[in-house]
This record gives structure tokens, C-alpha cells and sequence, in this order.
């Protein structure tokens, strides 16, 4: 075993290490062990000892495959070749313990055996395996009904939350409009022709348990046109503490329907009087605050569908970003035709002026968002307004409030 | 004019032989140096005649910062 004594602090700490784990696999795969020594070393000289890419991957395919090389394969000979495997993970990552069994099985036999559940995109990550392992690894996965996700400049596996399958607050089958976008886009999944990479994730609800609107190229949000459902019963048993807040995931016994609901609703668009509690839906923003804190009064509305945003990405070319709304409102029912179609315009009109390594919201901030529209026939909408009510360069005279009091209506809608 | 399907494989493997060395070539340039001297020629073609070149193992997917189709090489980390 080589000696670690800076990883070997790592286990030291309250919570369980990854060093702990990894010794266990030492102990049966050798190139774990060279693993740990790397690791070591690294933390040592602060650099890494990885090389990355190159022209590994299986036959047909030009994603799934991440070659990952030593730069140091004299003194640690298992990691001459430690590539990553990316597996397509099942929508929601609903898994049975037969098919966990099923998976780990084919990578002790053909890999190091250290997993990772899940990567960024959603993926359940193989890491660290030979060139001559993958043929055989994929054959035994394509056998088992599994299938290898996206890497590189391609569509990447789209990922979603659990949706209608456990939560009461999804606007939409997330599960399904996953797994349909999966198999609509195969090809752009295993064979890259785009200018980077595309992400695409489904979340329900606002809640966002995915984190869609910083994680996504093109994130599909749940959320319904109509009024919030009100209980007023309900919110008189929170009010009076018959009702724990939060579905009782909070150490508070009774709820303070003014300092914790409404003065807290990002618009102010609710009002308690001791009674009765309103809303202004017109105004409300869909952040789903005062719905969380509570779950048995106030439900979403009955118009359900999604609110597509764009442009979220880590710093590549330009700064992080998030997304921004591009279609606020689109039913959501199979098979999913609209948002396919806008899906395919959209990376037809970035693979046609991107950049190697540009994303799309990149491609927007630099081409404009006028440019983009035009190109996948949207209408500009006022919800694409990344800022609303903080625009500095706005200048409002007395006339702007006069008209507006007399009647003037700033845009209409059709 | 458009190219029949075999004509159009050797086309782009052509064009993929002769950047060896000097351009990565990705599968967007490809279909853009096609339609430029095949303005007919349909785009789902120009799609599945890459694939035809990498599923017979003539051409590879690369990654170097991007994903690329060249034609295939050893592996680096081979000649250890």
C-alpha cells in the first residue's frame, strides 16, 4: 500500500471519507491503490497527474467514453489507462436493488469498481478502466438493457426530478418527458456534432429539486397559469398550530402566517388578515415559498405546464451564468412534440454560428437575444426580461406615471 | 449537385484524410464544407454518412477540448 499520510487526515473528520472508502477497494484492486498514491502525491506538489480526452471509446459512439490517463504510469502502473464510463441513468434515478447488483457486478469484473451516483449531468459515473475493458464492458451493459449517456460536444443524458412519482407539487410527467427527450435525441446523444455540450433537465415544480435553471442548457420548470389553490380551513389549522409547517420538516410547532408566509413572498402579492389569506396571482411570481411552508392549504393551480429557460453554464468561454425565461408557459402532455421541435430549432441555430466550446447562452449574449428569437420563431415576450423592474437605463418622467394612472397599458397581450 | 450516398462517404473521408496532421475537423465543418460544394445536398445525408464512416471504423470520435472525426491513431498511452 503506498503511505498517505495527508489523505489518511481525511479520515479523521465527523463525517465518512472517501479515503476509507477507497482503502477498502485497495485492498482487492490494485489500481486503487495506485489511485490513493496519486492522490497523495497531488495533494503534495498541488498539481494533478491527470491527462484528459484523447480517442478512446467504444464502437459507433463518440460519447460516454472519458479518457483519463496518468502522467506518471511508471510509478503507478494501474492508472496507466483510468478511463471514466458514463452510464445513462434510468429517469428520476429510480433503481432496484437487482439492477445496482447488475451494474456493480460488470464493473468489478472490467473496472476498478469506484463508482460515483450521480455526476453533474445525471449520469451514474464508472470511473477508471482500461482501453481494452470498454468493448467489453459496454457489451455486458447493452446486454443488461443499460446504455452509455453523453459526453463531449453532444446532447448529454437528460436528467429530471422524481416528478409525479413521489411529489403532489409536479406540473408536469417529468419521468416521461425525460426519458422521451432521451430517446428522441439518441443520435445527437452518442455522436457529437455540436459546437459544446447541451444539457437538458426536467424539474417539476419551482422548487427545482434538479437545479435546472443554473445546471441546464435548457431547463423545462413546472408551473401552472391559474390561481393557487387555497384551503382556508387549512391555513386556520396552521394558523393555530393543528398543522405543522413545512409538512413538519422544521423544528417550529405553529406557523406565523404574516412574519413567516406573506411578509416573505418576494412580491408582496399575499395578505393575512387573521382570517382569511390572499393572493394576488396576478402578481405572483411562482416561488413557491408560502406552498412549501404550507403543503396542506395551498396547492398549485390547475393550468399546468412548463416555463422553458435557457443559457445556464459553468465558466467556460465567458462567466457563469444563469438561465433566463424564453417560452413562459407550454403544455407538457406526449409526446412532448413542441418542446422537441423548439429543441431541435434551437440546436440547429447554435451548431450553425457556435463556436468550438461555446454554449449556447454564450452564443446568445454574443448574437443577441433578438438574433436567437428570430431564428426559432419565438415571440418576445416581457417574461424574457432578465431583470425585471431594474433596468438602469429607464428613465421615467411624470408623464410615464400620469399616463399610467390614467389608463396606458404598456403591451398587450393577444 | 448532390452526391449519391457511397460518393458522398469517400467525399467526407477524403476530407477527413487530408486534415490529418493540420485541422481537427468537427462534424459541423464537415457538413458546412459539403453543402458549400453540394448546396443540394440534403443534411440528414451528410449525418449518416459520418456515421457510416464511424461505425465501419474508417474515422474515430476525438476529444481534445471538443469533440472531432479524424481518422484513427494509436493511443498514446499504447506506447508505454
Amino acid at each position: 500500500m503506498h503511505k498517505t499520510p495527508l489523505l489518511d487526515q481525511l479520515e479523521s473528520g465527523p463525517f465518512p471519507s472517501f479515503v476509507k472508502d477507497l482503502k477498502r477497494m485497495a485492498a482487492k484492486k490494485p489500481q486503487v491503490n495506485d489511485l490513493l498514491g496519486q492522490l497523495e502525491r497531488s495533494y503534495k506538489e498541488k498539481i494533478t497527474h491527470w491527462k484528459h480526452g484523447g480517442i478512446v471509446g467504444v464502437l459507433g459512439y463518440g460519447s460516454g467514453i472519458i479518457g483519463r490517463y496518468s502522467d506518471l504510469p511508471d510509478e503507478f502502473p494501474g492508472l496507466e489507462h483510468f478511463h471514466t464510463m458514463r452510464i445513462n441513468q434510468p429517469s428520476g434515478w429510480y433503481y432496484t436493488s437487482q439492477a445496482l447488483r447488475e451494474l456493480c457486478d460488470i464493473w468489478d469484473e472490467h473496472g476498478s469498481g469506484v463508482l460515483n451516483m450521480h455526476g453533474a449531468t445525471g449520469d451514474l459515473i464508472f470511473l477508471g478502466t482500461r482501453t481494452e475493458e470498454l468493448e467489453p464492458c459496454f457489451e455486458k451493459l447493452t446486454a443488461k438493457g443499460w446504455d452509455i449517456g453523453g459526453s463531449g460536444s453532444a446532447m448529454r443524458s437528460p436528467s429530471c426530478c422524481l416528478g409525479m412519482s413521489r411529489c403532489e407539487w409536479s406540473c408536469y410527467d417529468t419521468m416521461e418527458a425525460c426519458y422521451q427527450l432521451t430517446q428522441e435525441f439518441q443520435f445527437d446523444l452518442h455522436r457529437p456534432s455540436y459546437p459544446y455540450k447541451y444539457k437538458l433537465k426536467f424539474s417539476g415544480c419551482p422548487n427545482d429539486c434538479v437545479a435546472a435553471v443554473a445546471r441546464a442548457d435548457m431547463s423545462m420548470i413546472g408551473v401552472w397559469k391559474d390561481d393557487i389553490k387555497i384551503d382556508q380551513a387549512a391555513v386556520q389549522a396552521y394558523a393555530g398550530g393543528e398543522l405543522k409547517p413545512e409538512g413538519g420538516a422544521t423544528v417550529y410547532d405553529k406557523l406565523d402566517i404574516k412574519a413567516d408566509v406573506t411578509d416573505l413572498c418576494p412580491t408582496l402579492c399575499m395578505s393575512w388578515d387573521g382570517k382569511t389569506l390572499k393572493i394576488d396571482n396576478a402578481n405572483c411570481n411562482h416561488c413557491m415559498h408560502c406552498i412549501n411552508m404550507m403543503p396542506k392549504a395551498l396547492k398549485p393551480g390547475n393550468e399546468r405546464g412548463c416555463t422553458i429557460l435557457l443559457g445556464s453554464h459553468a465558466p467556460i468561454l465567458e462567466g457563469a451564468q444563469m438561465s433566463w425565461v424564453i417560452v413562459p408557459f407550454m403544455k407538457m402532455e406526449e409526446p412532448f412534440d413542441e418542446l422537441k421541435d423548439l429543441t431541435y430549432k434551437i440546436t440547429e441555430w447554435w451548431a450553425e454560428h457556435g463556436k468550438n466550446r461555446e454554449r449556447v447562452g454564450e452564443l446568445i449574449m454574443r448574437m443577441g437575444m433578438r438574433a436567437f428569437l428570430e431564428a426559432v420563431e419565438l415571440p418576445p415576450v416581457p417574461q424574457s426580461v432578465r431583470t425585471p423592474r431594474a433596468n438602469p437605463f429607464f428613465f421615467w418622467h411624470q408623464s410615464d406615471f400620469d399616463a399610467e394612472a390614467a389608463g396606458r397599458k404598456y403591451y398587450t397581450t393577444k | 449537385m448532390a452526391l449519391p450516398k457511397d460518393e458522398l462517404v469517400e467525399y467526407i473521408y477524403k476530407m477527413v484524410e487530408a486534415a490529418a496532421g493540420k485541422k481537427q475537423l468537427k462534424a459541423k465543418d464537415i457538413e458546412k464544407a459539403v453543402l458549400k460544394e453540394h448546396p443540394d445536398q440534403p443534411r440528414n445525408d451528410v449525418k449518416f454518412a459520418i456515421k457510416e464512416l464511424i461505425d465501419g471504423g474508417r474515422c474515430v470520435y476525438t476529444y481534445f477540448g471538443g469533440s472531432f472525426i479524424e481518422c484513427p491513431r494509436v493511443e498514446g498511452a499504447a506506447k508505454h
